[in-house]
């Protein structure tokens, strides 16, 4: 069932590994990128053409962190749910967290996964398995296996592995089979019954804190133990200036050490949560403005190098409940390219740079095709509008769950179609 | 076993490890041990070598195939053999290792056989007493006589040890029988081979004068021998590997395995082996396997040791 080749003409081709940003077309044959460029001007015999007039064509997004429900949480999210929010935000292919029920820790449920992606979604599923058995931070898993079956990368999700020798058996072993660590660095008896981030706006808000220093400390115990290592290790969600410093540091020597953040952090700081808004309770937590700007900053400039939607789908009850007792995490994959194009709007970084970051880097540190504006690469692409007004109505969301800190905003920049292997699997009517 | 060779041939009170001893002395006590060998397997075994010596064995781990490797050793040499049952002793009661040695001392043994779970107690236990000590496994550290018995069991059935390629798998972390080994098969010529998982190779064992590797496949590629190591339970479910299936998937040796190395390879193994787990039982109980052997070659050569020992003695 070989479809017609599709030429993509009139677009302007985001090549987040050239930097650039120019006119061209772009040719799809057989799922693949079969030519593209600025003098592609003649559709060959057959082809479909489409004019996108002008519209950003870019690498679909690559998401290394989303949480979809599977096996377990149904009723928060599924794939086949999750995926399709995916597509209409532009996303090509997504990562799933292990923190399910049971929890992804064994190969049969990795092999599970697969299986079910391959027949409810619409985008590329990925798994990710759990470093220590049951996400109890005790007993690795078998790591070695679990990446034969197919697990991409390896994190106890959330949850922060506290005991050292654990995570240092971990990290060694992983290193035989090449497996890269995804590791939530939040010490759990520093941060505490902590429920924001510690400082002046939760004491007035009477709310407990955790602060930075529960994640600057972990992560710092975790360069260390890379560069005892030398395994490949990637810090999940980084969200302040301290810890951008221990990055810098731990890239300066060379170490295999990588690091990104949520678009949450990106988009809003501790003050968002207002009146106690439980859309804005996340781990780790919003921090302050000058940390967010930090953060757009590093973006900028490649230390931080992928931005994750974190999507973590929370039923109504999780959510409507006091501030304090209510569950973490805020729905983000079908949002986080326009998140993302606020920070372009914004004069923090361009295009190319932020394609970068939301998939050229994670498909490499991932090992997954993709990512690229490249002949012979899957045709995983995003047609978008970067200055197209809209105000999101949660209600639309494709998502199971309504958890958006973005409703009601105003955001600039829209999906109008996304192709996963040169197939339309979203188009903005 | 003649009388013939000079003691200077070993000219040491102890026997604590194989770190210490020259080739020289190695080779020599290997070619007392064939000759024990030989006398193994008469059916008069006895001689009168340490006719009047009194042997004590003394076994702070538990240990069936060491001890009575020794104990059939003293005794075919004509020793006086005591086994210091630990478990039921003053040690239990909370007595120190020196007051124990002490104790023993007092006793006038010529030999004392010990077997202790920490690193260096033998080598303590040593200087507080008057006569010769016998390392039967200390610690991670050393196990002098497995490394004996398997050098023997490698040039009787290899003709020779130099140049050969030997391969050591699986759990060299905690093992004494691996450190052993590789002083000894070095010494002697061999090229030694370490493979495992990283949890459960040492620190800076690439400086041991060793190749290290992490696949079985690589490792095993043109290997003469094929030294399976053991791996303790309580190490095999998420401490330093996930699981039993995982470990037998990668490490296991099994014929696939096996496979991979020289077509006439041999395969070792000091047990107790955990079949299914290090090892496959038709690679154990195969035509490729020594594991037997290694047994019979144990008591020769503690025969040998111990005689070696015993011609050093004062004859007081």
């Amino acid at each position: 069932m070989t479809s017609r080749p599709l030429l993509i003409a009139n677009a302007t081709l985001v090549d987040p590994v050239a930097g650039s940003e120019a006119r061209g077309s772009l040719l799809i044959k057989d799922g693949l990128i079969a030519d593209l460029g600025p003098n592609l001007n003649t559709a060959p015999d057959g082809a479909e053409t489409l004019d996108a007039r002008g519209k950003v064509l870019a690498p679909g997004l690559v998401d290394a962190r989303a949480f979809l429900g599977e096996p377990g949480s149904e009723h928060r999210e599924s794939i086949a749910s999750g995926s399709q929010a995916a597509a209409a935000g532009g996303v090509t292919t997504v990562v799933c967290t292990p923190e399910t029920n049971p929890a992804i820790d064994d190969p049969a449920i990795v092999d599970y996964l697969i299986r079910r992606a391959r027949d409810t979604a619409v985008v590329n599923v990925h798994t990710a398995a759990a470093i220590t058995k049951g996400l109890r931070g005790e007993e690795m898993t078998e790591i070695g296996l679990l990446k034969q079956a197919g697990a991409v990368c390896f994190t106890d999700g959330a949850k922060t592995i506290s005991n050292a020798r654990v995570f240092l058996r971990a990290l060694t072993y992983a290193r035989d089979y090449g497996a890269l660590i995804v590791h939530h660095t939040e010490d759990p008896n520093l941060a505490g019954n902590g429920v924001m981030n510690s400082g002046e706006y939760a004491s007035r808000l009477g709310l407990g804190g955790r602060p930075i220093e529960a994640e600057t400390i972990v992560l710092e115990r975790d360069a260390r133990l890379v560069r005892m290592t030398g395994s490949r290790y990637h810090a999940a969600i980084i969200t302040n200036r301290d810890s951008l410093e221990i990055a810098r540091r731990a890239k300066d020597q060379g170490l295999p050490f990588s690091c990104g953040t949520s678009i949450n952090h990106l988009s809003f700081n501790e003050t968002d949560i207002g009146d106690y808004r439980t859309y804005f309770k996340l781990a780790p937590p919003l921090r302050s403005e000058e940390e967010r700007l930090a953060l757009a900053e590093a973006l900028a400039d490649g230390l931080i190098d992928i931005v994750v939607s974190d999507h973590n789908p929370q039923d109504v009850e999780q959510k409507r409940q006091p501030f304090a007792e209510a569950g973490d995490g805020a729905l983000g994959i079908e949002t986080m390219l326009s998140a993302g194009l606020r920070l372009v709007h914004a004069g923090h970084l361009g295009l190319p740079k932020l394609f970068r970051a939301m998939s050229t880097r994670p498909a490499e540190l991932l090992g997954l095709p993709g990512g690229r504006l490249e002949k012979g690469q899957p045709a995983d692409l995003v047609l978008f509008d970067p200055d197209e007004p809209w105000v999101l109505d949660k209600k639309t969301l494709r998502s199971k769950s309504k958890n958006t800190p973005f409703d009601e905003a105003r955001l600039q920049g829209r999906v109008f179609r996304t192709f996963v292997a040169g197939k339309t699997v979203y188009e903005y009517a | 076993m003649t009388a013939t060779a000079p003691t200077s041939q070993f000219a040491h009170r102890h026997l604590l490890g194989i770190e210490g001893l020259s080739p020289f002395e190695m080779t020599a006590l290997l070619d007392m041990a064939d000759e024990a060998v030989e006398l193994n397997r008469q059916v008069e075994k006895r001689r009168t070598t340490l006719t009047g010596r009194t042997q004590i064995n003394l076994f702070f781990e538990n240990s069936t195939r060491t001890q009575s490797s020794f104990e059939i050793a003293g005794k075919r040499l004509g020793a006086d053999v005591m086994n210091m049952a630990v478990g039921s002793s003053s040690i239990k009661k909370g007595e120190t290792l020196l007051d124990t040695a002490a104790t023993l001392n007092a006793m006038h043994p010529d030999l004392i056989v010990v077997r202790h779970h920490a690193a260096g107690a033998v080598h303590l236990l040593a200087r507080k007493v008057d006569c010769s000590v016998v390392n039967a496994g200390d610690g991670a550290h050393e196990h002098p006589t497995q490394a004996l018995l398997d050098g023997l069991t490698i040039r009787r059935n290899k003709g020779r040890i130099q140049g050969l390629i030997v391969a050591i798998c699986g759990d060299v972390l905690h093992s004494r029988v691996a450190r052993s080994n590789i002083i000894l098969l070095q010494a002697l010529g061999a090229r030694v081979r370490v493979i495992g998982p990283s949890t459960l190779l040492p620190r800076g064992i690439d400086r041991f004068g060793v190749e290290v590797f992490r696949d079985m496949r690589e490792g095993l590629k043109d290997a003469d021998i094929v030294m399976m190591l053991r791996l303790q339970l309580e190490r095999m479910n998420g401490s330093f590997v996930p699981s039993v299936r995982e470990y037998f998937h990668f490490y296991g040796l099994d014929a696939e395995k096996l496979s991979w190395a020289k077509p006439d390879a041999l395969v070792m193994h000091p047990g107790p082996m955990n079949r299914g787990v290090e090892i496959d039982s038709a690679v154990a109980d195969g035509a490729q396997s020594l594991i037997r052997e290694q047994v019979e070659m144990g008591v020769a050569v503690r025969m040998a040791v111990l005689e070696a020992l015993a011609r050093n003695l004062p004859n007081r």
